[in-house]
């Protein structure tokens, strides 16, 4: 009676923790991510590949102004060399001052982030129907399922159900909380073509490629700390054995 | 400090001199290594050594990550991924201290629990129970005001949530004070982390007192009965002092699982979206360890007397407020729940009233659990969050103002044993050797 009681109080505890009931949304469906598990790694391919859709389609209207182009040499990244890195930044034009202090542009380099799109947010706005393209640095963070989610709206897009009236100049995407979005279809087959022969040209790939290199641009040191993870739970699992025999040896005379 | 005569001789003719002189010495050796502790106590007595180890852990992490924060409201977001992104092991140092303020407040929950479980609230322990609900409402503060610092959208309209209630009892005069204008804005930021970086050291102050309190009237145990002699105690080094590190071990495992492995499994997505006064967020949630407190808030969506917000925020002070008088609001003799059947039943009941509380803190307000209908507005009716958390609210005070009074009036606790090393003995046989002496009748207050 007792243990069921508390086996009751225990497993209530823990549903305290759950995450919040999703209000609108639509559940993305999951997709095996190389990245997952404890010992989870990016694929290289697939984050070159993602950069790549990323490059070709996204930034055109998103920015991902918390990654500078030298780390997309980084080991635990795409991990690109200094030379490929160095030609991506000299792709973009970043603000600069001239020789006068006049307002300019110049290429980038390794040191510089990606650059802004718009300048400002009322420019961003403005530009795309009044809802402006958030920055993508932390979307695989910020929001539920962050990778899935992402391919979920990449896949997402199809005619509105009967009955169902999207505004003017907006779009219906399944997977996006109350299914209108102010983002065109970004993707369709085809559109990038990929060096990898064997690679599908398809959005659900594009979707992807483009969500695993977000996860990449959101959180960078995830490789460093699946690694670390290791070690330190190896230690401190040896430790706590030994750390246990000390304290039985300690006791082994004392009734308790 | 310590209870009981000093056991410290000094060894040579120099700590003689010392000791005479700044028996410091002395207090470390009363306090940390021959401290009397009584030889029965379980796994459930090792948090408050695990909550000295989490206030360090935020101390040091905390140091570090002020060295790299910028307190501006601008900036903060930005320097808070730079941290994750360029300083080194950064985002280690980050998921430490993110992750750190969670799992302090699950060793705090244990050891408030723990506490309630065994009575050691009662005399004479009194005030050390008292100063421990004053670390608990500090480190609320403090766990608070570090979640603002980030500046995300969760911190800012927290931020707002919170500063706003106490407006709701205190005016908005006081709000605009305490922002520092007419808004959660810059100046509320810069405040926020002063603060922030003060409190902790508070609380090292209060839980030294805590540790005074403590080791002034001795430990309570498992048996709620006091030792009576040696044969009832250890010395605490080495046989608690090792207990610790094993405990504190395993805790770091979990600890690590999840910094490692689920680094935001206790936060909000919100919390990675940069703060935008101008953009509400569709749902508010506090952190879990707030959500008990948020959810008996907003469970009074109704006029009683008062308006509903301004009772709301009674609600939720009070329900920390009236930690503070359980030493007196339980009228039971008996300490240890062990030796009182009702009671236990009770205490596990509220266990799960918290955790339901607190996942009902969780959710947005509105959401109906079992559907009954459909509203005029085409909305489902029937049980909702809000209904649980009314009925979650009504135990937790029910707890303290009926059960903890009424209990020690009609419940008839167990026969106790005479003493720690009888109950020690008694369970080595394997069974409930029938202690000898305790009358088995109601308790009876004349
Ligand atoms: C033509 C401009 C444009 C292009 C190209 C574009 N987007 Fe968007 N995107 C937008 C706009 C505008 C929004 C804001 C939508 C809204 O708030 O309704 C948006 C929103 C998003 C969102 C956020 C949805 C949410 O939950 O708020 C994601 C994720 C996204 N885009 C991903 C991408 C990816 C990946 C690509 C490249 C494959 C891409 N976008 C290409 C304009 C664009
Ligand atoms: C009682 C101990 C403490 C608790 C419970 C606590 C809690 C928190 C929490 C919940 C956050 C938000 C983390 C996030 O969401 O990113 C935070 C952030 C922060 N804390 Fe603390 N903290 C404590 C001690 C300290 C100390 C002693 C310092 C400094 C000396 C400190 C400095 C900071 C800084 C600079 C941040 C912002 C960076 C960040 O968000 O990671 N903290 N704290």
């Amino acid at each position: 009676m007792r243990k069921i009681a508390l086996a009751a109080a225990i497993a209530l505890a823990a549903s305290a923790t759950a995450p919040a009931i999703a209000a609108t949304a639509v559940e993305p469906p999951a997709q095996e991510w190389s990245f997952d598990g404890v010992f989870g790694t990016f694929d290289r391919n697939q984050l070159k590949r993602g950069f790549q859709v990323f490059r070709e389609v996204c930034s055109a209207c998103h920015s991902l102004k918390l990654v500078a182009f030298r780390n997309l040499k980084d080991p635990g990244g795409p991990e690109f060399t200094e030379a490929e890195a160095k030609a991506i930044a000299a792709g973009f034009q970043v603000p600069s001052l001239d020789d006068t202090g006049q307002p300019t542009t110049r290429d980038g380099i390794l040191a510089d982030h990606f650059p802004l799109v718009y300048p400002n947010d009322i420019a961003a706005h403005a530009a795309n129907n009044g809802a402006a393209p958030p920055d993508l640095s932390l979307m695989a963070k910020a929001r539920e399922n962050g990778p899935d989610y992402i391919h979920a709206i990449m896949v997402g897009f199809h005619e509105a159900p009967e009955g169902f009236t999207v505004p003017e100049g907006a779009h219906y995407n399944e997977y996006m909380p109350g299914h209108v979005i102010a983002m065109a279809p970004p993707l369709k087959d085809g559109q990038v073509e990929y060096a990898e022969a064997n690679v599908p040209r398809t959005v659900d790939q594009y979707g992807k490629d483009v969500a695993a290199f977000l996860m990449w641009a959101a959180e960078p040191k995830l490789e460093a700390r699946h690694r670390l993870g290791m070690g330190v739970i190896i230690f401190l699992s040896l430790l706590s054995v030994l750390l246990f025999l000390s304290y039985r040896r300690v006791w082994r005379n004392i009734d308790h | 400090m310590a209870s009981g005569p000093s056991t410290y001789t000094p060894s040579n003719g120099f700590m003689r001199w010392l000791d005479a002189r700044l028996p410091i010495v002395r207090f470390a050796n009363d306090n940390l290594l021959s401290f009397p502790t009584p030889k029965n106590l379980n796994y459930a007595y090792t948090f408050g050594a695990i909550l000295f180890y989490c206030l360090v852990i935020q101390i040091v992490t905390g140091i570090v990550l002020a060295m790299h924060f910028i307190p501006n409201s601008a900036l903060a977001f930005g320097s808070v991924e730079y941290i994750m992104r360029d300083v080194n092991y950064g985002w280690l140092i980050r998921y430490i201290h993110m992750n750190g303020a969670s799992f302090f407040f699950i060793a705090v929950y244990v050891h408030i629990f723990r506490g309630i479980y065994y009575g050691s609230y009662k005399a004479p322990r009194e005030i050390l129970w008292i100063l421990g609900v004053i670390i608990f409402l500090l480190m609320c503060a403090t766990g608070f005001l570090g979640y603002t610092l980030p500046w995300s959208q969760m911190s800012l309209w927290g931020a707002n949530v919170i500063t706003n209630l106490l407006g709701a009892l205190l005016g908005q005069d006081f709000t605009q004070w305490l922002w520092g204008g007419y808004s959660v804005d810059n100046p509320t930021l810069q405040r926020f982390f002063s603060l922030h970086y003060l409190l902790p050291f508070v609380i090292l102050g209060v839980s030294v007192l805590h540790v005074w309190a403590l080791h002034h009237v001795g430990n309570n145990n498992p048996t709620g009965i006091e030792p009576k002699g040696p044969q009832d105690t250890v010395p605490l080094m080495p046989y608690y002092t090792t207990k610790y590190y094993f405990v504190i071990a395993l805790f770091t495992i979990a600890f690590a699982a999840v910094v490692f492995y689920a680094p935001n499994l206790f936060g909000h997505v919100d919390h990675y979206v940069e703060g935008n006064p101008l953009k509400t967020p569709a749902h508010i949630a506090p952190e879990w360890y707030l959500a008990a407190f948020y959810a008996m808030l907003r469970a009074i969506d109704f006029n009683f007397i008062l308006d509903s917000k301004v009772l709301g925020v009674l609600v939720m002070v009070g329900a920390i407020g009236i930690l503070f008088l359980v030493p007196w609001l339980d009228t039971s003799k008996v300490r240890s729940a062990r030796y009182r059947p009702v009671f236990w039943w009770c205490f596990w009941i509220f266990v799960a009233d918290y955790a339901v509380l607190s996942w009902a803190g969780l959710q947005p307000a509105g959401v109906v659990l079992f559907q009954t209908g459909v509203g005029e507005d085409g909305n489902p009716v029937g049980f909702s969050i809000t209904h649980l958390s009314q009925i979650g609210t009504i135990y937790y005070f029910g707890f303290f103002l009926l059960i903890m009074p009424l209990l020690g009036l009609f419940e008839t606790p167990r026969p106790l044993p005479d003493s720690i090393a009888t109950a020690v003995l008694a369970k080595k046989k394997g069974g409930a050797a029938a202690p000898a002496g305790a009358a088995s009748a109601p308790e009876t207050r004349v």
